[in-house]
């Protein structure tokens, strides 16, 4: 396709041809009507002079007779820009006006009519027209009186090539117009066709040209824009996830393979094999676990599980959860506190937001230091090592587990709640790993987040949720 | 049912390499196992009944599991279903309990874990839900909520009261820590951790300490069981 063959063929440039044929169309309808308005107008005005003048001849014949009308006429004939004037007997030979020659039979028939004629002053061969009334006068004699209208068709045909003008220039003026807006147009489409190819190439980081206009394909750029943000960042979570999946999966995978080979190629005895094929069914029960969270949070990532919400109090999860974990905890010489008064009303999944509490008060409970005083009676605004908590703040919903190990270092809080980004030294721990992940996704799902705070000392994890109200579901 | 009784068992299940392991499985344990390849075979062979337990793959050929287990219902036929399946999200497990399920098994599942549920449902099935249960002399008042061992009264906080009272409807039978955390805490998600061991040693420690006879014994690898060591 030629580069104006591209052009003749955008959208702006049809609607420039549609509007400039619209205009053209309105201009020639409104110049016809001038035109023709103009033309009754002066026949009005013709007839009307006409008209007069024939009735204050006719008077002067009836008072003065044949004599008193050829004066009269004579004087009026001679004035500058007088009408026509003949006065003829009745059959046919002039007395009295300023005509010379007129169409042959003018004479014979009274009444209106248009007639070519030429004035006594005029050399011989010129012609005009004009429009004229011939009256029979009492006693045979004709009188013709008329007026030129020559001056009609001027007007006419002035308004007419205004006209032919009027449209010339508009249509030149509009496919000028045309052609610089549908290039200007073309030009920025053809910028975004060009950035959709290399996208379309494989390089997602390429971006739609704003001109920062604020009109319509600005708008258009920006929301594909936003779009492609989305799909990059899809696209890079898609990749961090099979990158991790196969991380996640690989590792346990190949202990799973040295264990089994490493007891073929040592286990001697019956209990050695039977202690072997023990541990690759452990090996395999956690691998079932990972591949179970990591389900899970591709669920939730996708926004699936949208169906079966139900309005719940968060107070009694944490409790709830809380009661589960708190032997662990305690066996290992913590001491975990329950705060959650309640009422907390969310609108969720009550087994997801379990799970994902479940599995920040475990990743507390492996992090968290024993205090000295912990086992004994709480001293007096002695924090304890791990606080769960379920309150209300404002229209969200706070459920807080609070821990006072290691914490994550600031730098890294915003990186690790990312899903399926895990800490370099949180990779060697036991357990899928996959906990704060798992949180984030499920929080995600639920139209809230997952925070990260500095305890001073350790870590405070909060899942944000909205508040339901109590009326909802 | 009581132990050493044996349970007649049909597996509605289209891998010919599982429901193998399973048939062989189940009558290493003594109990028969029949099978069947589809969903329109295996709905025939239940509807003429006499089996204990169904269990059923969710996804079959020529009948889903779903529909079979509908179908089964709306004949009358009350035999207990135990649904296995690849779709282990809560929905999923929602769908099948719903549709008929009496409980429900995400693959892949350890054998003993099937076993144990199986013998549950099969247990269920005898209809017990006395009010008063009794292992040797540790007696459990579901209405007072009073538990006693020998002369003593014991104190226990009303989940582990839930706890022992779940273990010793299935006395004598083995239950995993997942059906604990179902039945006990009506949690259907994987802890990582094993905190149920946790709970139960608490449990232990008040109901068998100081007791010549233990009655909470651990299975290896399976989960736990209440029953009358004297036996």
């Amino acid at each position: 396709m030629t580069a104006l063959g591209k052009l003749l063929r955008t959208t702006a440039f049809r609607l420039t041809l549609v509007y400039l044929a619209l205009f053209a169309l309105f201009a020639a309808l409104l110049l016809a009507f001038f035109a023709l308005n103009a033309r009754r107008l002066i026949t009005e005005q013709i007839t009307a002079i006409i008209n007069a003048e024939v009735s204050g001849l006719a008077e002067q014949y009836e008072q003065g007779g044949i004599r008193r009308l050829v004066l009269i006429v004579d004087v009026r004939s001679r004035r500058p820009g007088s009408s026509l004037y003949l006065v003829a007997t009745p059959n046919g030979e002039g007395l009295a006006g300023n005509v010379a020659s007129l169409e042959p039979g003018t004479l014979d028939h009274t009444g209106w009519m248009e007639t070519a004629y030429r004035r006594l002053d005029e050399p011989e061969g010129t012609e005009h027209h004009a429009f004229v009334r011939v009256s029979e006068l009492p006693g045979g004699f004709r009188l013709l009186v008329g007026r030129d209208i020559e001056e009609r068709q001027r007007i006419y045909d002035i308004i007419a090539v205004a006209g032919r003008w009027s449209i010339a220039v508009v249509v030149v003026l509009g496919l000028i117009g045309g052609f610089f807006v549908s290039r200007r147009v073309l030009k920025r489409v053809d910028a975004m066709t060009e950035t959709a190819q290399t996208i379309m190439a494989g390089d997602l980081t390429g971006r739609l040209p704003v001109a920062g206009t604020g009109d319509e394909l600005d708008r258009l750029a920006l929301y594909v824009n936003a779009m492609l943000d989305r799909i990059e960042a899809l696209m890079r979570g898609f990749k961090e996830v099979s990158d991790n999946v196969a991380h996640d999966l690989k590792t346990p995978l190949t202990r799973l393979r040295n264990r089994a080979e490493a007891a073929l190629r040592n286990a001697k005895t019956d209990a050695e094999f039977r202690a072997a094929l023990e541990t690759v069914i452990e090996e395999s029960d956690g691998l079932i676990r990972t591949f179970d969270a990591l389900l899970i949070i591709a669920r939730a990532e996708a926004g699936e599980n949208g169906r079966g919400m139900v309005v719940f109090d968060a107070a009694e999860i944490a409790r709830g959860v809380g009661e589960l974990y708190e032997p662990l905890a305690e066996e290992k010489g913590l001491r975990l506190v329950v705060e959650a008064p309640g009422p907390a009303m969310i609108r969720g999944h009550r087994e997801l937001i379990s799970q994902a509490l479940a599995n920040l008060i475990d990743n507390a409970i492996k992090y968290a230091a024993p205090t000295p005083c912990s086992s004994g009676s709480a001293t007096r605004g002695e924090r304890p090592p791990i606080m769960v908590s379920a309150g209300v703040d404002g229209d969200r919903v706070l459920l807080t587990v609070a821990d006072n190990g290691p914490g994550i270092p600031e730098g890294d809080r915003a990186h690790v709640v990312e899903r399926f980004v895990r800490l370099e030294q949180s990779r060697s721990q036991p357990g899928s790993g996959l906990g704060l992940s798992l949180a984030s996704a499920v929080a995600g799902l639920h139209h809230g987040a997952l925070k990260l705070d500095d305890n001073a000392p350790g870590l405070k994890a909060t899942i944000v949720l909205p508040r339901a109200d109590a009326g909802t579901g | 049912m009581h132990p050493g009784d044996f349970m007649r068992l049909l597996i509605i299940e289209d891998d010919r390499d599982a429901t193998d392991y399973l048939v062989k499985a189940f009558r290493e344990v003594g109990h028969v196992a029949e099978h069947a390849a589809d969903g329109e075979d295996g709905f025939q062979l239940a509807l003429d009944g006499g089996y204990d337990v169904l269990i059923v793959d969710r996804m079959l050929p020529k009948r889903d599991g779903l529909a079979v287990i509908g179908a089964l219902r709306a004949k009358a036929v009350a035999t207990p279903v135990l649904i296995l399946s690849a779709l282990g999200q809560v929905d999923d497990r929602v769908k099948g309990l719903r549709a008929g399920g009496d409980d429900y098994l995400a693959k892949p599942y350890a054998f003993a874990e099937l076993l144990a549920r199986v013998e549950a449902l099969a247990r269920r099935r005898g209809g017990r839900e006395d009010t008063v249960y009794r292992v040797a002399d540790l007696e459990l008042d579901r209405l007072s909520h009073r538990v006693v061992r020998g002369k003593d009264e014991i104190q226990l906080q009303p989940r582990e009261f839930r706890l022992l009272e779940y273990l010793m409807k299935h006395a004598g039978q083995v239950v995993t820590r997942t059906m604990l955390l179902e039945n006990v805490w009506d949690y259907h998600f994987d802890p990582q951790t094993n905190v149920i061991d946790v709970h139960i040693s608490r449990l232990r420690s008040k109901i068998d300490k100081g007791f010549a006879q233990p009655l909470l014994h651990t299975v290896r690898g399976a989960g736990y069981m209440i029953r009358d060591g004297a036996r």
